[in-house]
């Protein structure tokens, strides 16, 4: 094989190459979907799959989500991996029923019988402009159903490492796209991919002292970029990209939250019944006598996703972080 | 239509134009193939029940003598706390046998939570099938032993299952087809009509069949939908439906036999609904009483899908009372070994809740099983509590 010189990839396009070679080693891999055939998928990330798979290994659907997943259930049964796309994040509501009555629990439920390694594609979050059911942040349904494993990548390596882990997965994978980070670059060489940690583990994507900031997906450039500019402040910061919230990697978290003794959490989703929560208590728990604050929560506010002309408002920008990170000298507060 | 047509013209500026036709529109296919005949198909009773095969015709007897004891013996059971509850058949057999027998071994049947007999009838273990009902095991069985998929209890959701193991199958090149049970309520769920859609398109060798009994708990079918019959709702999706007397288990037999050969022949799905009435209550727990006439209950037991095939068996002496009386004993024979191993407590093991939840245990699973690991460790140590209260009240003991 020859390799192909390293040279700036977008996330969209490590996610199709790593599509199309899932397909090319493992003859099992189906795609299926709304528009992922002649179309390539709205956002292109099936792009050429049908032409060099034919239509039987990338399949377009009819429109109907708990169609697309419990299609996709029974051919998992018969010995497939189907990797299935839900258009966009808000489209899924559909299949949830097929996704936590039956995806999630047929291992389960036939003691070790059926598992299911379907995949589970669904483009998520704001900051594209897109009007209303385009921009949910639906990963706190996700988490709160046993017998998925939930990911989400933030960078262009793990985007292609971690859906070959998950597409590899003896269980079924909620992959998480963070649409507006489609189009993000990185130096990428498509035949030489870099090894990424497994699913499951968080990564610690800059080190610092003062704080660490634990975040995944849309929010993770977010973080690294206030994390630049707190350094004017003269805060140091670590920044935790969890990359998978089920299973959730406590021990990456709690040890950079002991060493910096502060912590936020950062993410699109809601505040309220949100990711951050949940975190913020497993972190209290695991850390509480090393915390010199309370686990602040940078948080989308609690509201239905607002229409693209105020989104900004609404997402978590640096300015909100670093006004939380701000909010975490707390002994000036007493 | 006249003043209509002139309150256009009266329009300022409107211009006169003829409607053209839409440039593609044309028919998809013929409709009147799919259509269902008008009065559901019966055999029984008819001079084509001559020309059944008598192998069948008795083998169908048997299994319907059997699923009709194995019914009142699992209803019996849950009077005794055996069975958490139980989904009666009674009434049904004949389509519930038919299913079974009507699949080849390489075939798969996807129940719902009404159809243990028919999961039993294609060979798996009474026992097994009713884990489930007794609560001690979601499904009892390996899936793929028998080719039965797990019962499902959301309703219809199995039948996108159907379609996409079938469609899967087919792509692997296997002459497998799957045949998918729902009830009168089921259709007004959205996964029939996604299920019956994808399978028309992708001409899944697939078989939906439709136990219409007349209530979905307690609603009745004009209740649940406004269709001419269910079996019409298959020419929307461009598939034939075909309508037949659920209580006739030749001609139940008959249709899905067809229908099955179609799937198999790479013709596409087909859509039976078989009218048929549910004895029982919707289970054990239900008032069935509250929401029907017993003078319609009377007219169904005359028409009775057990006493149907013993009558003709009969009359066109394939069966005689010696025959009679060997299947009535070999039915009791079956309730009796039922009764007496679900009367034996099942062995659980309280850390299986943690076994299969994934392919590797996460690490939070390990610490919630080391949890209960360590409960059961103290109420199993008579040195670590109170002595005298640790039987009933230890954890992992509770039911």
């Amino acid at each position: 094989m020859t390799t192909t010189a390293v040279k700036p990839a977008t996330m969209a396009s490590a996610l199709q190459r790593a599509l199309r070679d899932a397909m090319a080693e493992d003859p099992t891999v189906h795609v299926l979907g709304e528009d992922v055939g002649t179309l390539g998928g709205v956002f292109r990330i099936t792009d050429g799959l049908a032409a060099e798979f034919g239509d039987e290994r990338c399949t377009d659907t009819p429109l109907a989500e708990a169609g697309i997943l419990g299609t996709a259930v029974g051919m998992a049964m018969y010995g497939l991996r189907p990797v299935v796309e839900m258009q966009f994040d808000a489209f899924a509501y559909p299949s949830f029923e097929q996704l936590i009555s039956h995806v999630a629990k047929m291992r389960n439920r036939t003691r070790g019988a059926m598992p299911l390694p379907i995949t589970v594609r669904v483009p998520y979050g704001g900051g594209i402009g897109g009007v209303e059911h385009h921009s949910d942040s639906s990963e706190a349904y996700y988490m709160a159903t046993a017998g998925l494993h939930v990911v989400t990548p933030a960078t262009v390596d793990d985007a292609y490492g971690m859906l070959r882990a998950a597409i590899a997965s003896d269980d079924p994978v909620v992959f998480l796209e963070p649409k507006r980070l489609y189009w993000s670059k990185a130096q990428w060489s498509p035949d030489e991919p870099a090894a990424v940690e497994p699913i499951g583990r968080a990564v610690v994507r800059r080190r610092g002292t003062s704080a660490t900031l634990i975040t995944y997906g849309p929010s993770v450039p977010v973080c690294l970029e206030a994390a630049e500019a707190a350094r004017a402040e003269g805060w140091d910061l670590e920044v935790v990209d969890l990359r998978s919230l089920v299973p959730f990697d406590d021990e990456t978290v709690a040890a950079s939250v002991r060493r910096t003794g502060r912590a936020v959490v950062v993410h699109e989703s809601t505040g309220f019944g949100g990711p951050g929560g949940e975190i913020a208590a497993r972190v209290t728990e695991r850390c509480f006598h090393h915390l010199e604050a309370p686990v602040l929560r940078v948080a989308g506010f609690d509201i239905p996703y607002p229409p693209p002309m105020l989104e900004k408002h609404h997402l978590p920008g640096v300015d909100r972080v670093l006004d939380a990170v701000a909010r975490l000298q707390w002994e000036t507060e007493s | 239509m006249k003043k209509s047509s002139t309150s256009v013209q009266e329009l300022p500026g409107a211009a006169v134009r003829r409607p053209t036709p839409p440039p593609a529109w044309q028919p998809r296919t013929d409709p009147a193939p799919l259509l269902p005949d008008p009065e559901p198909f019966r055999v029984l009773g008819t001079p084509a029940a001559a020309g059944a095969d008598p192998a069948l015709l008795l083998r169908l007897y048997t299994e319907l003598v059997r699923g009709r004891r194995y019914n009142t013996q699992a209803t019996a059971l849950t009077k005794q706390g055996r069975l958490a509850v139980y989904p009666s058949s009674t009434g049904q057999e004949a389509c519930e046998v038919a299913a079974a027998l009507v699949l080849e071994d390489r075939d798969w049947l996807f129940p719902s939570y009404r159809d243990t007999l028919a999961a039993v009838a294609r060979g798996l273990d009474p026992v097994q099938a009713l884990t489930l009902l007794r609560g001690d095991w979601h499904t009892g069985y390996d899936p793929h032993e028998h080719r039965v998929a797990p019962l499902s209890t959301p309703l219809a959701t199995q039948l996108p299952h159907a379609v996409g193991l079938a469609h899967a199958a087919r792509l692997k090149g296997d002459d497998v087809v799957a045949l998918a049970l729902v009830g009168d309520g089921g259709t007004s769920e959205g996964d029939f009509h996604e299920a019956l859609n994808f399978a028309a398109v992708w001409r899944a060798p697939v078989v939906f069949l439709v136990q219409n009994n007349g209530f979905a708990i307690s609603v009745p079918l004009a209740k649940q939908s406004a269709a001419p019959s269910l079996a019409h709702k298959a020419v929307g999706y461009g598939m034939p439906g075909r309508l037949v007397d659920g209580n006739d288990a030749i001609a139940v037999h008959t249709v899905l036999a067809e229908a099955v050969d179609r799937a198999r022949r790479g013709e596409g799905p087909t859509l039976v609904e078989a009218v048929t009435y549910r004895m029982d209550a919707h289970t054990n727990a239900d008032d069935a009483t509250r929401y029907r006439e017993d003078a319609e209950v009377q007219a169904w037991r005359a028409h009775d899908p057990v006493k149907l095939m013993e009558r003709e068996l009969l009359e066109r002496g394939v069966l005689d009372e010696d025959g009679v009386r060997k299947a009535a004993e070999g039915a009791e024979a079956m309730a009796a070994r039922l009764r007496e191993r679900m009367n034996a407590d099942p062995e659980l093991d309280p850390m299986d809740l943690f076994t299969h939840v994934y392919a590797e245990q996460t690490t939070q699973l390990a610490e919630q099983a080391a949890l209960l690991r360590a409960e059961l460790e103290a109420s199993a140590d008579p040195a670590s509590g109170d002595a005298g209260s640790t039987g009933g009240e230890a954890a992992g003991e509770r039911r």
